[in-house]
């Protein structure tokens, strides 16, 4: 698979968020070997997708998708049991990014996964392309459900969670929903959460992205979502607090989430804009699209890091994506 | 299949039994409700498939999303709470996950209209149909009676895609239909023909309508068509274009504002296609009050009295603008 932050830049003069893109083969098996530091390489080719997508698009929310970034990469990349090549899998985990927001990240691994062509990720937010400003099922292959207004999603998840028992799936479908600190602050959330354990759902697992900034200021500010945890643990969840940008405890969560008979609650704290040294933690870029340098700036440190990254995993890690002398992309490619 | 009826009854009681005929037959229906099973009589279903049946609690948003998954796996949810909070509380639930989708969930809402009675204002929603009309991809059934509601619960799961809200009523309401009728056809059904007016009604109007037909038959020489529109969306504009080219006036009652509803549905297609005066009867700029069923409706002139009344003053204008039909149709 060729990741495009391996990929020469064919035309120097240009941006470089503006380099075609190619499209990735579909992995043959889903990626379940993958290492932890290969997952936290795949969690940077993710955040550097977002850069160059926001960049492109002038519009979304980057910080929001990057706090998720290593999230999102240890679902699709070990943890999620899907199939580009069979995106209706009967069995498959579900994936609902219940903070809609951060679509860039979930569409950014979608689209590494072969759901669809890479180059589709330039489209985000423009007219005639099925990449939505927040996840819409109705368009774009991959996503379970469309979302984008916070509260929703946990209800819509354990309403999943329901029929995948009807169906006698719950033992093999999981349903992961990744929340944000908006949703904490939804009542419905705390409806479906509930409801969820009124019901024992056995396959659900929330994970919130608690990143502690939102539009108008840090969440302890605006509205104070207060011990996460402990709530969740009070509606009847199993609920345990990581640090969400580490990436073995990011996994062994995953995985043990699965293995218990309660819906699971994974409280992941988090920092907005993760991994963009001048918008990491810092109040102001919600929904603001980089501008052209920020751009530029967050993708050299991107870079500096996948380029630290790819050292470290080369000699004793094979790296299928990184070919040293990838295919140049074809003429009028774009 | 069930026994039609013969003796007034609410519409709600069709919903629940259809709803256990179709449990019997297709194993993804599933049935969701907000504390008000008895109420809505979705308690039946739950009571024949318990393991298909939610209960959501006080929670309508939660219920709606919940509806919005099953159907993304695979199931056909009918959801159900009183129309107040089917439409008002989770509009946005509603929208996003369910109309947005275009998901096959029927949204089973009782109560509607100020014949709730005596829990008053804040109960009796007198906007849903506006609501979920002006919702893209929504579909809106408003049944007459219980041997139309029986069947429009069938169909919507035999015949339609797509979400659909259906409205019905708390109290006991006269049959209409003597047989559980073959299909909701159109969803416009010409009740009683007549070319001198045509009286649009729904839900609990259309008995009313028939009756307002017969006072005007009977004190005023006027041959009144009455029309059940029990599919207020996508409304059958053909059939209501014809009786209006037929009648050149029309008059629309409902329980319901005046607004949104099914006198603006009728008068966007007459504006377009057939422009004669169409008076509305229905609620002004008002909420609800306390009473009876019946002292509701009367309190807010919802009765055959007051469509003959509504109809008596529409037909004065005919003369004025009475002019060749645009769009087909005989000289009214």
């Amino acid at each position: 698979m060729a990741s495009i932050a391996s990929l020469p830049d064919p035309e120097p003069d240009r941006p470089v968020h503006l380099k075609p893109v190619p499209d990735p083969e579909p992995p043959a098996e889903p990626g379940r070997s993958h290492s932890i530091a290969e997952l936290e390489r795949f969690a940077t080719v993710l955040r550097i997708n977002c850069v160059r997508m926001l960049a492109v698009a002038k519009s979304g929310h980057l910080d929001s998708s990057l706090s998720a970034a290593d999230i999102v990469a240890a679902l699709y990349y070990r943890v999620l049991r899907h199939d580009p090549r069979n995106p209706g899998w009967p069995e498959r985990d579900r994936f609902v990014l219940c903070k809609g927001h951060a679509a860039p990240i979930q569409y950014a691994a979608l689209a590494e996964h072969g759901y669809f062509p890479h180059q589709d990720l330039m489209g985000l937010r423009k007219i005639g392309s099925h990449l939505q400003g927040h996840p819409d099922m109705t368009r774009t292959n991959g996503v379970e459900v469309s979302t984008g207004s916070l509260g929703q999603g946990l209800s819509m998840c354990v309403g999943i969670c329901l029929a995948l028992r009807l169906d006698g799936l719950h033992d093999t479908a999981q349903v992961f929903g990744v929340l944000s600190d908006g949703d904490i602050q939804e009542g419905e959330t705390w409806e479906g959460a509930a409801a969820a354990a009124h019901y024992e759902v056995p396959n659900l697992t929330a994970v919130v992205d608690y990143n502690h900034l939102q539009t108008d200021g840090t969440t302890e500010e605006v509205m104070d979502t207060g011990d996460v945890r402990a709530k969740f643990d009070a509606f009847g969840w199993d609920a345990i607090e990581i640090d969400g940008h580490d990436m073995g405890q990011i996994v062994e969560a995953l995985e043990r989430s699965r293995t218990l008979r309660k819906p699971a609650a994974i409280i992941c704290q988090t920092k907005k804009g993760r991994g963009v040294s001048f918008m990491e933690g810092r109040f102001g870029f919600h929904g603001k699209p980089p501008s052209q340098e920020q751009a530029d700036e967050a993708l050299k440190e991107l870079e500096a890091l996948y380029e630290q990254q790819t050292e470290t995993l080369g000699s004793s890690t094979p790296s299928p994506e990184l070919d040293p002398q990838p295919a140049p992309p074809a003429p009028g490619a774009s | 299949m069930a026994e039609a009826k013969t003796e007034p009854i609410a519409t709600r009681h069709a919903y629940g039994d259809a709803l256990v005929e179709l449990g019997e037959a297709h194993e993804e229906v599933v049935a969701l409700d907000a504390d008000l099973a008895v109420s809505t009589q979705s308690i039946k279903f739950g009571k024949e498939f318990p393991e298909r049946f939610f209960n959501c609690g006080a929670a309508e948003a939660n219920m709606m999303s919940m509806a919005c998954g099953l159907a993304a796996t695979g199931k056909v949810p009918y959801a159900s709470t009183f129309a107040v909070f089917a439409t008002g509380r989770s509009y946005d639930q509603v929208r996003l996950g369910i109309a947005h989708n275009e998901l096959k969930v029927r949204i089973g809402a009782s109560h509607g209209g100020v014949s709730l009675g005596e829990d008053g204002a804040s109960h009796q929603i007198i906007e849903d149909i506006a609501l979920m009309r002006v919702m893209p991809k929504m579909q809106v059934v408003v049944p007459a009676d219980y041997n139309q509601a029986y069947r429009a619960v069938i169909e919507s799961y035999e015949r339609f895609e797509g979400p659909m809200y259906m409205r019905f009523g708390r109290p006991s309401t006269p049959i209409v239909y003597e047989q559980i009728p073959e299909t909701l056809g159109s969803g416009v059904d010409v009740l009683r023909e007549g070319k001198d007016i045509s009286i649009f009604v729904t839900g609990h109007m259309v008995w009313r309508g028939l009756e307002a037909a017969e006072s005007l038959a009977r004190e005023d020489g006027v041959e009144a068509e009455v029309v059940n529109v029990a599919i207020v969306k996508p409304l059958a504009t053909e059939a209501v274009i014809e009786s209006l080219a037929k009648t050149g006036v029309g008059v629309t009652a409902e329980e319901h504002r005046v607004v949104g509803g099914l006198a603006d549905a009728i008068r966007e297609a007459a504006a377009e296609q057939h422009p004669v005066p169409v008076f509305a009867l229905g609620m002004q700029d008002e909420f609800g009050v306390s009473g009876t069923a019946e002292a509701c409706m009367e309190h807010f002139g919802l009765t055959a009295a007051g469509i003959a009344d509504r109809a008596r003053e529409a037909l004065l204008l005919k003369p004025i603008v009475s002019h060749p039909p645009i769009h087909g149709g005989e000289w009214g």
